[in-house]
């Protein structure tokens, strides 16, 4: 029983990364119709990005907000000079796009701040309290950040007007460029917001796994499989999805191991926790095609 | 001109050592590869890639030979070093390996790296019978000159060492219960088969849990926490750097303290255990064969002294922490060695004869103690390894230098 | 907000004429290429290496045309199509391991296992539109790998180490290098492959495939089987890229999961795209951009700074993604399509002399 606790534990975690990632997707694909493939290395430039202002001596906070709005500016910068000029593109165009940027930043990256794993530094105290026989206070803090982070996005999509106009302007361009929307400039400032989460999804990432130009590689399919389940158009979606698949993989290990260990019949173990959770995900997209909390779309003939 | 003279002489002060070792030598032999003014030497590594940290192997290895070529090469000849990008994916190293072979035509292929990726031109290479010496790889299936004679590898096996452990463990903890975490693939499996054998027959029940876990596993922190849970009081930690460094974070905060034994894949400073915390690491024992350069016990020996103005010059860049820079400083200089012996006589098989017949060489960064001693039936060049503890910011050896047994 | 797949960009399918100067184009070169082993095998100009080149750039383009018959003739995003890949490879790899079963029999009884799984799949694949079934395949390429590592599958996936095959020497004495001659089988299929996907795609059931990318509701409206088609196309699809991953078992002797990551399925629809979506000397095209582009980027590179001395280092993998971009703009229907615009304004020029 404590073991499950703390399995638990330490999926909500994981599931905390997870949801940051799929977090950043969401907001691309909600303000572009597209599955940014290389947000996971976006996000990981971000991190050296903060990591060498860090090195500088000017502190964590600091270093992470320069960190954002750099970031802001590159994502603003990307869509406007890479990805505009072909929105009229077919999808199978932009993700060969995407996946180039994908090997530019890898690969720049591994040129610039070499391939060697990197500590990062915790903004966290590292302090006792209730529970933290379970979970680790930056963890803790990576679930809270996450959860304030998508109650910000809730506040500034549902109450603010440029919220607003950025809701227009992904689910209704032509209306809303006749409201006087400027359009474009909704969709660039999605990236920009979106590379500035990725800035912040690294930063929580990085103490755990280590700053490496791979570090995002196994967490962006994990951030897809979160963004799949809640729905990719939803972003409290993303966020439970990111939950769901972190405590998910955790208790498939935990139960295969506990069968292996009582009866020694060996079914699931660690290895086979990611096609499982996998499965399980496609299944409930085939009950609910769109996600557990995504919207149902309509189509015009 | 003068070049000439030097060449001449260094040749002639070759050729005099060569000659009083095996008098037969003194005529010129080629292989494709080998010529009077070059050697050259293939080589992949995983530049790219989710296994990217090694790439700097390759780096130095390249360094190194730059270095060779400035002081006049080899016996006279320049050491053309071609390495290729296998992004640690084995049909692609097929590939670049039958270029190296086929299109490049390299004398022998040097330090390729990975256990899948050899495991891939194992049959090939041996079919060319092309050289495929000191592979960056220990698993136990290199040093099997019966079945495959031109396959050699360099550093302790996975399997040797994990057997050291595991009788360690035996002789020195009072019922043991152990747990392992593992990396999935052929090079988890060669320590963990090793393991076991070490333990015996009858002891195999004293693992209680062994868990994995895959590459692209973002953390292994439900592992950690399974194994906590299983009671075990003894952790043989088989992963790779970064993964080391995860796990002995998460075990310090989890407040788990095992005896924790870690393979030697992982035995360095600047990319696990100053990563993963210094306090958590302190008392970690694991097997070693070469010296940790930022060790301060190490700081006036000659050979690190050697290989610090060796990366002031060749790679000034370089984050002198990470161990991949020395691994590749000690391996690159076992094949000058081999290449040196092999004299005028630049053939496959001759390569292959003398690699064979090391005897007793200290290759630079060896612990002292342990030499590289080989022969027509022991493909095995290093084979000696010393228990070390993690202490502050260095090891603590102990014991014995332990050769392998299981051979 | 609907989803709908690479509608701009490729051109209507032109059935050219019996004799057609492009049709005789083809089987001759066809013929050159079959004959390539024989011409030059009194010459050895061509090595043994570049034949293992040539059957890889023929693999990856039957790969990147079963890609194409999904992605680009039908219109179903697949990002998983390294799963098919892989199972494909097993199949034959664990029947020329533990059965007497001849590698000529291996590649079609991987192609019909491949078929079999790719029009299961396809039965969920109809519930999930764009993006969504992008993501499942995705998943799906994911999973592979890791079941093929599953332990009590072991006994026949060799688990980790993989399995070593014996690569078939050229039949009746003939004077052909192993890999020669599979460089001949590989064309084979190659060719057979091709005509098959021609003769489908200017079917009825081609039109129908097309029908439904371009607007599935109106395709339905008009009574095709929209559901029957999809699944089997996907099946057909897996088929092809089943065999392609059975052919590369056999030239490569060596199958591991490792070799089947997701960077693999990723390449092929790279490759289907810079080589041209719905056009089959695109799929080709992407077979070559595949094997040549991606595996020596490195190399290509290396051999760039060696020759024109640059002061800065490149690196490969960032040329290689701005080359991936800069493609997109500059030829936004594939290479395929690409050429195929120039040469239409270059005839068109040519027609009209005077301006």
């Amino acid at each position: 029983m404590e073991q499950l606790l703390q399995q638990v534990a330490a999926g909500l975690a994981n599931g905390a990364i997870y949801a940051l990632v799929a977090l950043a997707l969401v907001m691309i694909y909600s303000a572009t119709d597209h599955l940014n493939f290389a947000q996971g290395e976006m996000a990981m430039f971000s991190t050296y990005i903060t990591w060498a202002f860090y090195q500088t001596g000017m502190g964590y906070w600091p270093s992470l907000v320069l960190a954002m709005l750099v970031s802001f500016l590159g994502g603003l910068v990307i869509e406007r000079v890479v990805l505009r000029p072909l929105h009229k593109a077919p999808v199978l165009s932009i993700v060969v796009v995407f996946i180039g940027l994908l090997a530019i930043f890898h690969s720049m990256a591994g040129a610039i701040w070499t391939h060697t794993i990197k500590p990062f530094p915790s903004p966290f105290p590292n302090i006792a309290f209730v529970g933290s026989g379970y979970i680790g206070p930056h963890q803790v803090g990576m679930i809270v950040v996450s959860l304030v982070l998508l109650s910000l996005l809730f506040v500034f999509f549902r109450f603010t007007s440029l919220g607003l106009a950025m809701r227009a302007a992904a689910q209704n361009p032509v209306s809303a460029r006749l409201a006087g929307v400027p359009v474009d400039w909704m969709l660039a400032l999605g990236w920009g917001m979106a590379a500035a989460i990725g800035a912040v999804a690294g930063a929580m990432v990085a103490p755990v796994v280590y700053l490496e130009p791979n570090m995002m590689a196994g967490i962006l399919l994990y951030g897809f499989a979160g963004a799949l389940v809640g729905g990719i158009g939803s972003p409290g979606g993303a966020v439970f999805g990111g939950f769901i698949v972190g405590v998910l993989e955790n208790l498939i290990a935990y139960f295969g191991n506990l069968l292996d260990q009582t009866t020694g019949i060996y079914i699931i173990g660690n290895g086979e926790k990611l096609p499982i959770a996998l499965i399980m995900l496609i299944t409930v997209l085939i009950l609910k095609p769109s996600g557990l909390f995504g919207r149902v779309t309509v189509k015009r003939v | 001109m003068t070049r000439i003279d030097r060449r001449t002489t260094i040749a002639g002060a070759i050729a005099a050592t060569v000659v009083l070792a095996t008098p037969a030598l003194a005529q010129k032999k080629y292989d494709p590869g080998a010529s009077d003014t070059e050697i050259k030497v293939g080589n992949t590594n995983p530049y790219s890639g989710n296994a990217s940290a090694y790439g700097n192997i390759g780096r130095t290895i390249e360094a190194v030979f730059k270095m060779v070529n400035d002081n006049g090469g080899i016996n006279g000849r320049k050491i053309n070093f071609i390495t290729y990008d296998d992004g640690y994916s084995p049909p692609k190293t097929v590939e670049m390996v039958r270029k190296l072979v086929e299109e490049d035509k390299v004398l022998l292929l040097f330090n390729t790296l990975g256990t899948p990726t050899n495991t891939a031109i194992h049959k090939y290479m041996n079919a060319k019978k092309v050289p495929q010496l000191l592979v960056a790889t220990g698993a136990s299936k290199w040093g099997n000159p019966k079945k495959f004679p031109w396959t050699m590898g360099w550093q302790p096996d996975y399997a040797t060492e994990a057997a050291i452990y595991a009788k360690h463990i035996l002789s020195t903890v009072k019922n043991p219960k152990i747990g392992i975490l593992m990396q999935n693939d052929d090079y988890g499996k060669d320590y963990y088969n090793g393991f076991m054998k070490g333990l015996g027959k009858a002891n195999e029940k004293l693992v209680v849990l062994r868990s994995t876990y895959e590459v692209t596993d973002p953390t292994v922190d439900s592992q950690m926490i399974a194994l906590k849970n299983s009671g075990a009081n003894v952790f043989f930690n088989i992963t790779t750097p970064k993964f080391a460094a995860q796990s002995i974070k998460k075990a310090a905060e989890i407040g788990w303290k095992p005896i924790h034994y870690l393979n030697n894949v992982s035995s360095s400073f600047g990319s696990v255990f100053k990563p993963a915390g210094l306090e958590a690491s302190q008392g970690i024992i694991l097997a070693l064969y070469r010296k940790d350069v930022n060790d301060p016990q190490w700081k006036d020996a000659a050979d690190v002294k050697a290989w610090r103005a060796f990366m002031a010059k060749y790679m000034p860049s370089a984050n002198l922490n990470e161990d991949t820079h020395n691994y590749g400083y000690s391996v690159a200089h076992t094949l000058i060695e081999v290449l040196k012996k092999c004299g005028n006589d630049l053939t496959r098989a001759n390569v292959m004869k003398q690699a064979a017949s090391l005897k007793g060489f200290e290759a630079p960064l060896l612990l002292p103690g342990i030499k590289i001693t080989t022969s027509a039936t022991d493909f095995y060049p290093i084979q000696a390894v010393r228990l070390a503890r993690v202490k502050g910011t260095g090891f603590e050896l102990f014991g014995d230098v332990l050769a392998s047994e299981s051979k | 907000m609907a989803i709908e797949t690479s509608k701009a960009g490729h051109a209507p399918l032109s059935v050219p004429s019996r004799l057609s100067p492009t049709r005789v184009l083809i089987w001759c070169l066809v013929l050159l290429a079959a004959l390539l082993p024989v011409l030059t095998h009194m010459t050895g100009i061509i090595s043994n290496f570049y034949y293992l080149q040539l059957s890889l750039m023929l693999v990856f383009s039957i790969a990147v045309l079963g890609l194409n018959l999904l992605t680009g003739f039908n219109g179903q995003i697949s990002l998983g199509h390294g799963a098919f890949f892989a199972i494909g490879a097993y199949t034959a790899g664990i029947l020329l391991d533990q059965t007497s079963v001849p590698y000529w029999a291996a590649v079609p009884a991987a192609g019909l296992v491949c078929f079999c799984i790719g029009y299961l799949f396809g039965y969920p694949a109809l519930r999930l539109e764009g993006h969504y079934l992008a993501l499942a395949t995705f998943a799906l390429a994911i999973a592979v790998p890791q079941i093929l590592k599953y332990r009590h599958l072991e006994d026949f996936t060799g688990g980790v180490q993989g399995i070593n095959l014996i690569k078939p020497e050229a039949p009746f004495g003939l004077p052909l290098s192993p890999d020669q001659w599979m460089y001949l089988v590989v064309l084979l299929v190659a060719v057979l492959m091709f005509w098959l996907a021609r003769n489908l795609v200017h079917s009825r059931v081609g039109r129908a495939m097309m029908a439904i990318r371009d607007h599935s509701m109106a395709a339905d409206t008009m009574g095709i089987d929209s559901a029957r088609i999809k699944m089997t196309v996907f099946g057909i699809s897996a088929l092809y890229t089943g065999i392609a991953g059975a052919l590369h078992a056999i030239i490569f002797e060596f199958i591991a999961p490792d070799s089947f990551r997701l960077e693999l399925s990723i390449s092929l629809l790279v490759g289907a795209v810079i080589g041209g979506v719905a056009s089959l000397p695109g799929a080709v095209i992407g077979g070559v951009f595949v094997q040549v582009i991606e595996k020596y980027a490195d190399a290509l590179t290396k051999a760039i700074s060696n020759s024109v001395h640059l002061p800065i280092e490149l690196e490969p993998w960032t040329i290689y993604g701005i080359a991936l971009i800069a493609l997109v703009y500059l030829m936004p229907t594939g290479i395929a399509g690409g050429i195929g615009s120039l040469w239409r304004s270059m005839t068109r020029l040519r027609g009209t002399p005077s301006g």
